[in-house]
Formats: structure tokens, C-alpha cells, sequence
């Protein structure tokens, strides 16, 4: 592909079956307090 | 849904539904725009005269980058369908597990600020300190309330923690017995003005805090216009020395230094280049939560001037970081291969289910910006939750609770974005804070950017990070090829 490059990422979809244990960071805990944004918190899933 | 943007030179491509980013040239960047909305040879056509006096630009290169487009469709990486509609309200309503408690152990404060939305930390009430009674109990609350959940959060917060010292400190040590006889974890955060840290507070908080926040809002002018004691004094220079006294003693353990800014200083990012200009490498900096009226609310005359800011923070960070001299600032962490799942990009923090707010008489709140609001009181630590409707309308705001959502790119890394800031600026947890939309909106393009460019910086080195259709990754959180 000369025209296009694709940054290694998480694939989402793929993530429905090994996600949504929970064990991760709640959003707000840890340095904004007034804002939500969950991109920036960790995967903290031991058994993916 | 796919989502293009140019931003400091780059042209990226963001395929939310699977997570992909691309980065491509202006072909492939106009490619990509009217792949949906025209016919190959309408596009090659267009594109021909567009670009007639670029060489490298031809029919068949044009065919081969649609055909690549094509390809990269077809594996799940561009316009991806929105499957995940279902699940985040399956996902909420199976999940009764709490996990965090912001504990308010002191609902009072020795700084006298004035955009404070905890109104001087007494969130409208009375001032009051949290004993330890109550404070064991929140725990045993919470950990009652884990399920099989091994990490926990307490945030020590108030008002000014700090002011309930040794109650903090017992009730670490209490929850250390308990983590013993429970099989749990817990993980400690306070969040100070700074105004009474001495070096028990530093040795303690680096022992047994896994994070602490520093609330420093930058350039000394700025802080100390409203960061100021009773006596109206402003508190920089009393806290700066301490605040770096505690980080050099941190190590490598967490900390933010935190700030807000005003309608009074959207030239913000100055405030930044000065946190770090001190020293300090992990950085926070966030738009004030105020009433319209307030002199400090941001205006809609501030919007661009914001968006332009961290643009420029963006760029100035890259170019600090190649001359050996980064630092982080907390809404540009993102993690493109070890980030949240699904799950937890559609239900978003987790206030009113998973996360709540203890004030020091033990009643329960949704998060700590509802504190005080009657209306938003959920119950108490012995009780447990009784106020169930205000729960279930927490329970059901997720990145697909509001229509305004439907359509907006970024809605799986906002997961909705903010109750307290939509109550607050709508009147219902459900509203939309377009506001705010439009900050966080840029703030993760400017993010994406970051790694883009960090990633190119590293290829230049000879590292093999960018990956094309058809490599493998083996650095995805999901442990299996990309493929």
C-alpha cells in the first residue's frame, strides 16, 4: 500500500470477546475529575 | 464510522468502530472522502484532474489505492459496522459490581477559591471531617459490594484531605489488614492543594499512594488570582517548593499535577510549558466546571482560541519530547494497542454503578461533582443503594444513551462523555455539553496525532512500527495477529 500506512491498534471488534472484565482503572480516579474521557485509561485484563 | 482529519502535517484516518488509524497522502486522503459517495471511475476521474499536475498520479495508481481501500474494508478496518449498540446496555445491566469510592474524608479546605465546584469543599453543606468509623465502613461497602473484582480505588479527596491527616493514614493502614483477609487490592490516590504537605505526607503518600494529585494551576500569576487562602493571599509560592519536593521523592511512582483554566487564562498552554518549565513531567490540565454567569466560565468566544491551544501543546510536546525533554499530559495519553475494550469505551467512568461518592456522614452519591445535590443522594453505606431510579438513570447513560451521539466519531473514546458536565449544562445527565464535545473532540485528534507522529519518528529510526494490510501485530491487546 504506497498511499497508506495503518498504526498497529487494538482491534475493537476482537475485543468483544476477550474484553469487559473490569479490572481497569475508573475514569474519572485518576487525574481530571472533571471530565470523562476513557481513551486514555489501560487495558488491566490479565487473562487476554 | 470513519473519521479524516489533517493536523500537523499529517492526514489521518480513524476508523472508529475497529480502533484502526491510518495515515495516508492527500491521494488515499481524498480516496477514502469519496469512496462512499461516488463511483470508481467518478473518483478516478475526479482525482485525475484534481492532481494532473502530480506525475505519480495515475489511473492505474488511483485503481490500485481503491483497490487497497477496498481491501482494507473488507478486513475490518474501514467503515466497520456499529455492532456494539446492544451491548453497552446487556453490559451495564449485568454489571452490579462497585469498584472505586471517591471518599470525601474532609468537606472542608484551607484555600478559599473561588471556581471551586466543591464551593470551598463544603459542596453546599456543612463544613465536616469523615471518621474513621465511617471511613471503615465505606470500605467494608465497598469491598461487600466488589464481587470478584481484585483491584479497588479509593481517591482520598475533599475539600482538602490533607485536613483529616491521620484518619487517612489509619484507614490505609486498616484496608492493608483487610486486603489480607479479603484476597483484595486496593489502590490509593489523594488529591491536595499541597498547603499542608511535610515530609510524613511524602513519605507516606510514596509508601502507600499509587497516585497522588497535585493541584497547581501554572504560571504564578494565574494561580494566584484565585487560588488564594482566606486572607486572600495566593498560594504558589507555598506550594510549588513542596509539590516539587514530593515528586523528586516520588520516584517512579504516579503523580498529576493538575490544573484548571478560566475564561481568565485560555492562553493555557503557557500554564503548561510552565508545570514543566518547574520540573515536573506529568501533567493535567482542565476546563473549569462553572455557571454560565460566573466571570471564570469559558465563553463561545474562547472556543477557537482553546481548540488552537492544544494544537499548539500538541506540537510543542513532540518537539520537546525529540529534543529529550517531553512530558506527559494526562488527555493525550492514549493507548492505540493497549487501550480499554469495548466494553469500557461504551460505559464509559462508571459513576452511579461502579463508582460513587462518600460524603463524611456516609451518604452516597454518584460521583463527587453530585455531591450536595438532593436530588442525585443514592442512599448510604449502610443502606446501600435505595434511591434505584436514580441509579438505573446512571446505569443507562453509556456512549449510546443520547441521539445527539449517534453520529459523532468520537463517542467510543468519550463513551458519552461526562454526566456531571451534561447535568450541568443541559440540566439532565442525559444531555450533550457540546462544549466540552467540541474540546474533547480535539483533544483526541491531537492525541491520535501524537502517536502518529511518534510512530513515523520511530519507522525514520528504522524500526518496523507501521504495519500494512496483510503484516501482523504482535503488539495488540487482543494477543493474536491484526489479521
Amino acid at each position: 500500500m504506497e498511499r497508506i500506512k495503518t498504526i498497529a491498534t487494538r482491534d475493537l471488534t476482537k475485543s468483544v470477546q476477550t474484553g469487559g472484565c473490569g479490572e481497569c482503572q475508573t475514569s474519572c480516579q485518576s487525574a481530571c475529575k472533571t471530565s470523562c474521557g476513557v481513551a486514555n485509561q489501560k487495558c488491566e485484563n490479565t487473562n487476554k | 464510522m470513519v473519521h479524516q482529519y489533517k493536523l500537523n502535517g499529517y492526514n489521518i484516518v480513524l476508523d472508529t468502530c475497529s480502533g484502526s488509524v491510518h495515515l495516508v497522502d492527500d491521494v488515499a486522503y481524498d480516496v477514502i472522502a469519496l469512496y462512499k459517495e461516488k463511483s470508481r471511475e467518478e473518483i478516478v476521474q475526479e482525482l485525475l484532474a484534481k492532481y494532473a499536475d502530480r506525475p505519480d498520479v495515475t489511473a492505474a495508481d488511483l485503481n490500485q489505492c481503491l483497490d487497497d481501500v477496498a481491501s482494507l474494508e473488507a478486513a475490518g478496518k474501514l467503515w466497520t459496522p456499529d455492532v456494539y449498540e446492544n451491548m453497552a446496555f446487556d453490559f451495564k445491566n449485568r454489571n452490579h459490581v462497585i469498584k472505586a469510592l471517591c471518599l470525601h474524608v474532609a468537606h472542608t479546605c484551607n484555600l478559599n477559591c473561588s471556581y471551586c465546584f466543591a464551593a470551598q469543599g463544603r459542596y453546599q453543606g456543612e463544613r465536616a471531617l469523615m471518621s474513621l468509623d465511617v471511613g471503615k465502613r465505606a470500605m467494608e461497602f465497598l469491598i461487600e459490594h466488589s464481587g470478584t473484582r481484585h483491584n479497588l480505588e479509593v481517591d482520598f479527596f475533599g475539600g482538602e484531605p490533607l485536613m483529616n491527616w491521620q484518619m487517612v493514614k489509619d484507614l490505609v493502614a486498616y484496608c492493608r489488614q483487610r486486603e489480607k483477609e479479603t484476597g483484595k487490592n486496593f489502590r490509593f490516590t489523594l488529591t491536595t492543594n499541597g498547603m499542608l504537605i511535610d515530609d510524613d505526607v511524602i513519605d507516606f503518600c510514596n509508601k502507600e499512594m499509587s497516585n497522588v494529585v497535585l493541584s497547581l494551576d501554572g504560571r504564578k500569576e494565574v494561580h494566584d488570582r484565585l487560588r488564594v487562602d482566606y486572607a486572600g493571599n495566593g498560594s504558589y509560592d507555598r506550594i510549588v517548593p513542596k509539590f516539587q519536593k514530593f515528586v523528586k521523592a516520588r520516584g517512579d511512582k504516579n503523580y498529576y499535577i493538575r490544573g484548571t483554566y478560566t475564561h481568565a487564562n485560555t492562553d493555557f498552554t503557557n500554564d503548561i510549558f510552565h508545570m514543566a518549565d518547574l520540573g515536573f513531567t506529568e501533567l493535567s490540565m482542565e476546563p473549569v466546571v462553572s455557571k454560565p454567569d460566573d466571570p471564570c466560565a469559558l465563553t463561545k468566544e474562547d472556543l477557537p482560541v482553546l481548540l488552537d491551544q492544544y494544537e499548539l501543546l500538541a506540537k510543542e510536546m513532540l518537539r520537546r519530547d525529540r529534543e529529550g525533554r517531553g512530558f506527559t499530559f494526562y488527555h493525550y495519553m492514549i493507548d492505540l494497542t493497549g487501550g480499554p475494550c469495548i466494553y469500557k469505551r461504551i460505559s464509559g467512568c462508571g459513576s452511579g454503578t461502579e463508582y460513587m461518592a462518600v460524603t463524611p456522614w456516609g451518604d452516597l452519591y454518584p460521583c463527587h461533582q453530585f455531591v450536595g445535590d438532593p436530588k442525585y443522594l443514592l442512599g448510604d453505606i449502610w443502606k446501600g443503594v435505595t434511591n434505584t431510579a436514580v441509579q438505573d438513570e446512571f446505569r443507562h447513560c453509556n456512549a449510546y444513551a443520547r441521539p445527539e451521539c449517534k453520529d459523532c466519531w468520537a463517542k467510543l473514546y468519550c463513551s458519552g462523555g461526562c454526566a456531571a458536565n451534561a447535568y450541568h449544562a443541559t440540566g439532565s445527565i442525559r444531555g450533550v455539553y457540546e462544549y466540552g464535545c467540541e474540546l474533547f473532540k480535539k483533544r483526541i485528534e491531537c492525541a491520535i496525532m501524537i502517536k502518529v507522529a511518534e510512530n513515523q519518528d520511530r519507522a525514520a529510526k528504522g524500526e518496523e512500527v507501521p504495519i500494512q494490510l496483510g503484516g501482523t501485530c504482535t503488539a495488540c491487546a487482543d494477543g493474536e495477529a491484526c489479521e
